[in-house]
């Protein structure tokens, strides 16, 4: 019986450890390898120990690309999190149409990146996007900004797009938080005289910390993963302005095909995302 | 009055987070010549479905290979997702916690890690370019949401249905199709809707493991074709609209069964 039970979860424990562990293993393995285009026709990539890390870190975008990665995913933390929460508190009112709105709120969220990407490719064209043109037409600039192919404001247009992306989930997780607090807390605490914003701070804030560190850890997981959005704007440039550990990984083993770096960066990410993943267990362990 | 004044607040901030898929629809629908004028169009009046036609004859065969690769990839899901979730959930499997923690821990690879060593594996196994490659890499972006998702569903599933099934005599797998699943409908349809979405959406596994433009999704379908066209944004953004159509139209039928999947018993006390 005990043989039965098992034979139905063990496709499960097989598709684990062939799709998930095996090529976790790989990418480890890869980054302490000499492996280059000729060892996909050769099958010989020799043991390399720590040289890929050394040149990735001799890199010159490498030390650029570490600040976009910490300012980008910092950035789009900050704003997902803080619009959230403020439409979560917002929507915690009763009013017509409320759960219509909501629920529209998601369909950014649930789009595919790429097509997002480009409308917002479209918005943000130098030339003819609308941004630009209403921003000229209302004199709030004297002449375009190139938003994606200027080297200073590249990063801080990757990460306002990634911000509109975040926001639903991110309102929509802390509106269930939101939803757990008892009503009869703030009618006591309206009743004892205080303020909207002294509710908020001392209600909201203490009692949605188990949800909000949730939120945020898998934000943050979800932000070092971001790849669509970054590629379809920018592709991480222009000269690598826009370049985040992700996108930067893609690039050194898929466009200069030296496969043992970008598996080095990529080992680099799995150590910061075990780092958050120990923390989001401990978080979600804590909310349950 | 405060209240329609709330609602009008809320019209607002939808208007702005919805106004780039409108700024996309508008601009599928405008001429060329329009879209580069001084001004900016806001209502497509005098609307054109030259982008449409353009893109559905340069992108039509991408949005095939995309139904492909999505449907194959809900395929995969459901066959691995579908036995697990009963085993874990009905049948109390040995080992239960270790795979629902490896589950978890495993969407949290970064997914470039995941893309440089399939795309190792697939140049060797001759499967680059090749829907397979596509549809197993897109597999690990659902099997551990559809387990998780059936397991709680199915963990609500009261054992005396089970059990009433299994005195008839049904066997283990029996009782799965014929009693578990038929329950478990909603919750198969909601892990099948989303992973058909997540595979749909892909563009990471897509870039990577293709290399020849005939095998490609239509996620790096448009990639390429705003490239290759970065003037003609009329067909750009009517091959984005497209490629929304189908999770659209998903979306509108799972809203439907996710809410039907929370409120429907199937044993009533």
């Amino acid at each position: 019986m005990n043989l039965r039970r098992l034979a139905f979860v063990a496709p499960a424990w097989l598709y684990l450890i062939v799709f998930y562990l095996y090529p976790l293993a790989t990418n480890v393995r890869m980054g302490f390898q000499d492996f280059t285009v000729s060892s996909f026709y050769t099958g010989v990539a020799p043991f390399a120990g720590l040289r890929n890390y050394r040149e990735v870190f001799r890199d010159p975008a490498f030390a650029g690309t570490v600040t976009n990665t910490v300012l980008f995913t910092a950035g789009s933390l900050l704003f997902q999190f803080g619009i959230g929460l403020a439409l979560a508190v917002f929507f915690r009112r009763n009013f017509p149409l409320n759960g219509v709105l909501r629920s529209l709120l998601l369909v950014p969220w649930l789009l595919p990146l790429v097509v997002s990407g480009t409308a917002w490719r479209w918005i943000l064209e130098t030339d003819s996007g609308v941004l630009n043109r209403s921003l000229l037409s209302l004199h709030l600039i004297d002449e375009p900004v190139p938003w994606l192919a200027s080297t200073s404001v590249a990063l801080t247009a990757v990460t306002l797009v990634n911000v509109w992306v975040g926001i639903p989930f991110n309102m929509v997780i802390l509106y269930g938080g939101l939803q757990s607090i008892p009503d009869e807390l703030y009618e006591a605490a309206q009743l004892d005289g205080a303020g909207a914003w002294r509710r908020f701070r001392h209600i909201t804030l203490p009692l949605l910390r188990p949800v909000t560190s949730v939120v945020l850890t898998l934000g943050l997981i979800y932000t070092l993963k971001v790849f669509d959005v970054i590629m379809v704007l920018t592709q991480g440039g222009p000269a690598d302005s826009s370049q985040t550990l992700t996108t930067f990984s893609y690039d050194l083993s898929f466009q200069q095909l030296a496969f043992g770096h970008g598996a080095a960066v990529g080992n680099l990410l799995i150590v910061v995302a075990v780092v958050f993943a120990i923390g989001y267990l401990r978080a979600e362990r804590r909310s349950s | 009055m405060r209240r329609a004044l709330n609602t009008a607040i809320g019209v607002v901030v939808l208007a702005v987070m919805l106004f780039p898929l409108y700024w996309m629809v508008n601009a599928s629908l405008l001429p060329s010549t329009e879209l580069i004028k001084p001004t900016p169009t806001w209502l497509p009046i005098h609307g054109t479905l030259d982008g449409y036609r353009n893109a559905l004859s340069s992108q039509g065969r991408h949005l095939i290979t995309s139904v492909y690769i999505a449907l194959g990839t809900v395929g995969v899901t459901l066959l691995v997702a579908v036995p697990a979730a009963f085993g874990l959930a009905q049948l109390r499997a040995p080992l239960r916690r270790p795979l629902l923690f490896g589950l978890l821990v495993a969407q949290m690879i970064p997914g470039i890690v995941m893309a440089n060593a399939f795309y190792v594996a697939a140049n060797e196994l001759f499967l680059l370019d090749t829907p397979l490659a596509l549809i197993l890499a897109d597999s690990t972006l659902c099997v551990p949401f559809a387990v998780l998702i059936l397991h709680a569903f199915m963990g609500g599933i009261p054992a005396q249905i089970r059990e009433a099934a299994q005195l008839d005599g049904a066997s283990a797998l029996r009782t799965l199709w014929s009693v578990i699943l038929p329950v478990s409908r909603n919750a198969v349809i909601t892990a099948g809707l989303f992973s058909f979405l997540f595979a749909w959406a892909d563009f990471l596994f897509a870039v990577t493991l293709t290399t020849r433009d005939e095998a490609a999704p239509i996620t790096v379908g448009i990639y390429r074709f705003i490239g290759a066209h970065i003037s003609d944004w009329n067909s750009v953004m009517a091959t984005g609209v497209i490629a929304s159509l189908p999770v659209a139209a998903l979306l509108v039928v799972a809203q439907r069964y996710v809410a039907a999947g929370i409120t429907s018993g199937s044993v009533k006390d």
